[in-house]
């Protein structure tokens, strides 16, 4: 089955390409040998930050190419790299406080409620929702709205404040990874008790089995419900 | 979004859903499994590998296009290239940016060693930042390493490097928990109990995970470590060639700027190699759930240099790869959809076998489903099987799906395709190298100086590995590669730099007649449509 061709503009230059393709797919079509925005090329890495228009719309749209299909009359340009700010912080010494936030991201609290960084989100995430959350020193749940984000930094692209949201919500993913989920105490304690030597003989025990014994043990071993 | 046929297909699974939930379907014998490999798992079509003609594996077979690679031609042939006067001069040149090299590098780091990554791509574009189901690690108290151990020893066909393996399991437990320290969110209960799962042949529910990103979670909170360190990490920079010294010790490599096309050169006292695999190789025409630059580049430096190959004929394809719609065709669909309850059906609704037998023969007895037995379902690329994912919420309770496999929901909800209400199309995708490079526990290659961790290692999980023991892995072995570099660098009085041992290897190719039919390391696959594009 030929695929129906259609027109794209990628970095303005015209192209006919198959409509079934990706962005990504397309550009690909058109002859680039990608080195940069093209990382995963399944939506988890974020190196493939989009923006586009399509012609007789005055609206910018933002997406990852990978996994956005072609469209009629698309007006694509890459967006491989955008300047983040990152800051540097020590995790063990650093506590979850709301005034760290103040410290090393003070330019959230400069947020103006133009909502323009949810409405970029190539992950349909509420940005602006766990931003406030930030501000309030409600890392967990600025962790929680923040989980699915991947980093491609759109949404500090279109933000007249200067914020750069990715980073904002690692800081308080790793705060309530660290310090406010409650501690695995079996893992503590499984922890321990290897480096105590707990089980150095099981493991030793099954090493030295003949090969056959161990295929015995394998294939009725009993698994768990 | 689904064609008539697969609608009607789908009919036929919905007429039997009711009736399979909470029925557990038989596993198959020992003896059913080796036949069915045998038979169907592509490892044994011998048209997919050629035999090894210079090197220290010589005689032995490996994939064609591997095989390619190794007898490449090297991208410093005919290049005047100072090795005196070195870009960069370091302690641990960590080669790769993912989960492996950045666990290294943080390591070492931590270990007062002077570190540097570098990575062809991004840090983080690795097929870490893709693991989606989980990582094991035996924490629970009807659970052992030596369990762990027994798991992954008979699942890789009792083919495993017993004291790699070990270093594995025993290391699990503390794994998980440096990254827990470092902030990594994992599924917790309300009191901090691991919520964990099975995989494909695990006997205990030891499967951690942060939802169905684990991966990702897990390589944006090393990434961000690295960076609070402020280790440098020279990106969209490829190590073209290692760099030896006279007397046959790592020494640094020679660097290829991806965009500018200059050379480098990095001196350090020790090298690791953490490259990743080589899905994007597409062995046997197969589509691949790697990352963009998954071309084992490692196994190809490290081979010139003489480290040998284990296993470097096996392969996993990934059983559940996306085989509908076009636009992610390949992709993931992790192992945790089937640990959660969804079960392989084919196009005439019947489960035709556990969803949770280990990799290689899940992706075999759907192979054969398809090939041998005509109840695929057919697709635009070919057949495939359905994963009936409405299952998962039939069993668990609405909204589960949505919270366990966010990413899974978006990926087919960006197609129309809404897996809560309808099952989805899979067949086996290129998903993981199971043979690399041969190093001992502590990550020691037989070139003094030059560690190896992550996929381009061989031999920790034997012939076929077990889901949640490649993000174990990488941790688990980047870490001590970081720590064995850094205290072996202590000692290290490097002599003159050279590239003699690729010249050797060249000249042996030479000799037995062989010639190069394209350059390597390869870097990136080769996308872009050639000849006239409009």
């Amino acid at each position: 089955m030929a695929d129906k061709m259609i027109t794209v503009y990628l970095m303005g230059k015209k192209y006919e390409v198959p409509e079934s393709l990706t962005i990504m797919g397309a550009l690909e079509y058109a002859g680039y040998e990608l080195k940069r925005g093209c990382g995963c090329r399944n939506g988890f890495c974020g190196a493939c930050a989009t923006v586009y228009r399509v012609k007789g719309s005055s609206e910018l749209k933002m997406c990852l190419a990978c996994s956005t299909k072609v469209e009629e009359n698309m007006y694509v340009a890459t967006l491989p790299y955008f300047p983040l700010v990152k800051q540097v912080y020590d995790i063990e010494k650093v506590r979850p406080q709301e005034q760290i936030m103040m410290q090393l991201y003070p330019e959230i609290y400069s947020c103006i409620g133009c909502n323009a960084c949810t409405k970029a989100c190539p992950q349909s995430l509420n940005v602006m929702q766990y931003i406030a959350y930030a501000q309030r020193g409600e890392f967990k749940k600025c962790a929680e709205e923040s989980f699915d984000c991947v980093m491609c930094g759109i949404c500090s692209s279109r933000c007249p404040a200067g914020i750069s949201h990715p980073q904002v919500a690692l800081l308080a993913r790793r705060l309530n990874g660290k310090y406010i989920a409650p501690e695995a105490k079996h893992l503590t304690e499984r922890v321990k008790a290897i480096e105590e030597g707990e089980f150095n003989a099981l493991i030793e025990d099954i090493m030295q089995k003949p090969i056959d014994e161990i295929k015995e043990l394998y294939n009725n071993r009993e698994i768990e419900k | 979004m689904y064609s008539q046929d697969m609608l009607a297909s789908i009919k036929k699974v919905e007429a039997t859903r009711a009736s399979r939930i909470g029925v557990e379907p038989r596993r198959m014998s020992a003896e059913e499994k080796d036949a069915l490999l045998k038979e169907f798992h592509p490892d044994y079509r011998d048209v997919g590998f050629d035999t090894l003609r210079v090197g220290v594996n010589k005689g032995d077979k490996v994939p064609v296009e591997l095989r390619a690679l190794l007898e490449g031609k090297s991208r410093v042939s005919g290049l005047d290239l100072d090795l005196e006067h070195p870009d960069y001069d370091v302690d641990v040149l960590v080669i790769g940016g993912g989960g492996a090299g950045s666990s290294a590098a943080v390591m070492a780091h931590e270990n007062g060693a002077n570190v540097m990554i570098v990575t062809k791509l991004r840090i983080g574009d690795a097929n870490t930042m893709m693991a989606e189901g989980g990582i094991q690690a035996a924490d629970k108290a009807n659970d052992s390493p030596a369990q762990h151990y027994l798991d992954a020893f008979g699942g890789g066909h009792y083919a495993a490097v017993p004291e790699l393996l070990r270093k594995l399991v025993m290391d699990g437990p503390g794994a998980v928990k440096w990254l827990n320290e470092l902030g990594v969110e994992f599924d917790k209960a309300e009191d901090g109990t691991m919520i964990t799962t099975h995989g494909g042949g695990t006997s205990r529910k030891r499967m951690h995970a942060a939802a169905d990103y684990s991966g990702a979670e897990i390589m944006r909170t090393l990434r961000d470590e690295v960076w609070n360190r402020e280790i440098p990490v020279v990106d969209f920079t490829a190590a073209i060639e290692l760099i030896l010294d006279e007397n046959g010790h790592a020494a640094g490599a020679v660097l290829l700027n991806m965009e500018t096309g200059r050379h480098l050169i990095a001196r350090a006292k020790t090298v690791i190699i953490s490259t990743g695999g080589a899905g994007r190789l597409h062995y046997q025409g197969f589509p691949t759930s790697n990352h963009y630059g998954a071309t084992a580049d490692g196994l190809i430096l490290g081979y010139r240099a003489g480290v040998p190959l284990l296993y470097a004929d096996t392969l996993q394809y990934h059983p559940t790869g996306a085989a509908y719609p076009l636009q992610i065709y390949g992709a993931l669909v992790t192992e945790k959809v089937r640990s959660m309850g969804a079960m392989l059906i084919n196009a005439e609704g019947e489960a035709f076998m556990h969803p949770l037998e280990t990799r290689d023969v899940s992706a075999a007895s759907i192979i054969r489903e398809c090939k041998a037995r005509g109840k695929g379902v057919t697709t635009p690329e070919g057949q495939a099987v359905w994963l009936d994912t409405p299952m998962i919420d039939m069993i668990h309770g609405e909204g589960t799906l949505e919270k366990r496999l966010p990413a899974m929901l978006r990926m087919f909800l960006k197609y129309g395709i809404d897996m809560r209400k309808v099952p989805i199309l899979v067949y086996p995708t290129l998903h993981y190298q199971n043979g690399g490079l041969r190093v001992n526990d502590q990550c020691e290659s037989c070139i003094p100086g030059l560690f190896v961790a992550g996929e381009a290692v061989g031999g920790i999980h034997g012939r076929n590995r077990l889901m949640g023991n490649s993000l174990l892995d990488v941790i688990v072995f980047g870490r001590q590669a970081g720590i064995s570099a850094a205290k072996a660098c202590k000692d290290v009085h490097l002599g003159k730099p050279t590239l003699e041992h690729v010249n050797k290897f060249m000249a042996e190719m030479k000799a037995a007649g062989i010639e190069p039919t394209e350059e390597s390391p390869k870097l990136l696959p080769h996308y872009a449509r050639t000849g006239d594009a409009k």
